[in-house]
């Protein structure tokens, strides 16, 4: 144990003193919550909507006006004729080109129905779908009006069924209350799988790292000292983080703290432990810093932190199970805005915890004394 | 010098990496409180030989004792009984003096007041004593040298490696660090010294000269100079290099 206090305190007054720390510990969470969640939304602000209207009838410039007074539509009117439209789809100007053709009005008096076109930039097939069910609803609205003039007034009694959502946990549906946990984990993962990894290649870039090979240290006593630090700034990045986003987007924290930072601290373990591990297996920080990135990566764009993993294919979602990210993100989220306490989150725990102990022993072994 | 107990065995030792044998069946005893010298050319190799017996490298077969300790079997015992000075320098440049003292001290399970005791001794030995709390890496290179070969020794093991331990250091310094060594041995640590300078050559008490990974010739510097009618080392390198 005294070998390993004296390791320790190396490596503290190595990490403390390194002069590019500071920016790392401090910027780093900064740049993450004040960019990063704004950034990362899905969240559909305002469609560029097109309008050609060959018809010019009341029913018509009705329902423009029905669709101009949504802020949610940003609309361009008077367009002389559908290539119009299309030319400006084809430019980036629009999103949406709503085409009225002529005889609408006669069309839904005489025949009962009537066919609008609707064209859509579906580069992004999730925006398209969201703003053309968007623009489904404010006519379908229109349509229910319509529909009631005609049969009869208000007065006629029309049976429609009506949902009332009420949603929980993120009433409002602010979309930075969702990001703002999965950027936090990003954060402490970039923290650990780097930074711990980083360290050691250094020492064996500069040599150093044989002079501890001829002495009596052992390989966990060696592995832990290069962890501990690392877990400690992940910790504290990970208070520091939760208070931008508190301050800057008043996040709810409904879960418990000692168990939100008990379980980061397993995750740390466990990212500290990869990065470490890859570090073994490289002889540069060069080559350190690649696979500890595809790694990250990989584990991001898998995580469910995005895109929700029930629409992953099925594979995919099975590859999640030896994913940290994916376990540490529902953690996050689940113990931040839903306020799960231990037992909610116990099978992501114990996942977590296996990982953890099985690659900070992947790691140990790894390290060689011996070349 | 006259020899006693072996403290360094080696029987048959070979290193391959991959067709290129590093080291061909090295035999050779090193007794304890002798200055014992590897040399040779570069790609000779001393290096791979030395750190095999550091147990920084395992050798491909052959039989060592080092220390009294089974190379394959006591591996970490041999390592709490030697020191190590390597020809890339490797104390903590972000360390003051102080610091790299504590560190080493303390890995090696010195006590307190033992570590401070010697600390004391050497930094004044060395007249380092004003610059305790000055990082290494703002020391110049000669000093530094004296530096990691003090900290090598601290903690009073039965042997040291030294691999090229004067590289790039002016004469005076190389003197200085001869000094060292010398009184390294009158505290009763045999010193397992590489290097490539024959003046060098001249301060062991045995030297083994290398070419090709094989020991050429083995014996102390007069004999190798009357058997090879050479005035110095350097004459004696040559003719058998020749």
């Amino acid at each position: 144990m005294r070998t390993l206090f004296y390791i320790l305190q190396k490596e503290f007054t190595q990490v403390f003193r390194n002069k590019s720390m500071l920016p790392i510990i401090f910027v780093m969470p900064l740049v993450q919550m004040l960019i990063l969640v704004f950034a990362a939304t899905n969240e559909l602000r305002q469609v560029d909507l097109a309008i050609v209207d060959y018809d010019h009838s009341t029913v018509s410039r009705e329902m423009i006006a029905g669709i101009a007074g949504n802020p949610f539509f940003k609309v361009r009117e008077n367009l002389a004729n559908s290539q119009e439209a299309e030319n400006l789809l084809m430019r980036n100007k629009i999103d949406l080109a709503l085409i009225i053709p002529r005889h609408m009005d006669k069309d839904l008096t005489t025949t009962k129905s009537a066919q609008v076109q609707v064209l859509v930039d579906a580069i992004n097939g999730n925006a398209a779908q969201l703003s053309l069910a968007y623009l489904s609803s404010v006519i379908g609205e229109y349509n229910r009006k319509v529909v009631i003039s005609r049969i009869g007034g208000e007065n006629n009694p029309i049976k429609t069924i009506i949902i009332k959502p009420t949603y929980w946990f993120n009433s409002q549906l602010n979309y930075k209350y969702y990001m703002a946990p999965g950027i936090l984990v990003v954060l402490i993962t970039v923290v650990g799988m780097l930074l711990g990894g980083m360290n050691l290649v250094r020492e064996k870039e500069l040599g150093t790292i044989e002079q501890i090979n001829v002495t009596p240290i052992k390989k966990w006593q060696f592995i832990a000292g290069k962890l501990l630090p690392f877990l400690v700034i992940g910790l504290f990045d990970l208070a520091f983080g939760l208070l931008v986003a508190r301050l800057a987007f008043a996040i709810p924290i409904r879960g418990s703290l000692p168990l939100l930072f008990g379980l980061a601290s397993v995750y740390l373990v466990l990212v500290l432990s990869w990065g470490l591990f890859i570090s073994t297996i490289s002889d540069t920080q060069q080559q350190a810093t690649f696979v500890s990135f595809f790694s990250l990566i990989v584990f991001i764009m898998m995580s469910g932190l995005f895109t929700p993993v029930e629409s992953m294919p099925d594979w995919a979602q099975k590859l999640d199970f030896i994913n940290p990210l994916y376990y540490f993100v529902k953690i996050m989220r689940s113990v931040l805005l839903k306020g799960s306490n231990f037992s909610d989150i116990f099978n992501e725990f114990a996942a977590l915890s296996a990982f953890a102990v099985s690659i900070f022993g992947l790691a140990i072994f790894r390290y060689r004394k011996t070349s | 010098m006259i020899p006693s107990e072996p403290v360094i065995t080696v029987r048959n030792m070979v290193k391959k990496f991959g067709d290129f044998i590093a080291n061909d069946n090295l035999n050779f005893e090193v007794y304890k409180g002798e200055i014992f010298g590897f040399i040779g050319a570069n790609g000779a190799g001393k290096t791979t030989a030395i750190r095999i017996l550091c147990g920084l490298s395992s050798p491909t077969s052959g039989e060592m004792n080092v220390g009294g300790f089974d190379i394959y079997r006591q591996t970490e015992k041999i390592k709490q009984n030697i020191g190590y000075m390597s020809q890339k320098f490797s104390l903590y440049e972000d360390l003051t003096i102080n610091e790299n003292i504590r560190f080493y001290g303390g890995v090696y399970g010195m006590n307190i007041a033992e570590r401070k005791l010697r600390t004391t001794e050497m930094l004044e030995r060395l007249e380092l004593t004003a610059y305790a709390n000055r990082k290494i890496g703002d020391l110049p290179l000669g000093w530094k040298q004296k530096l990691a070969f003090s900290i090598a020794i601290l903690h009073n093991p039965k042997i040291v490696f030294l691999d090229e331990p004067t590289g790039g250091v002016d004469p005076i310094t190389r003197r200085q660090f001869w000094n060292l060594i010398y009184e390294a041995v009158e505290k009763g640590i045999t010193v397992f010294v590489t290097t490539h300078y024959m003046d060098e050559a001249e301060y062991c008490d045995r030297v083994s000269i290398m070419a090709e990974g094989k020991i050429v010739a083995l014996d102390t510097p007069e004999a190798l100079k009357k058997q090879y009618n050479a005035a110095n080392m350097d004459e004696v390198f040559l003719k058998i290099a020749r």
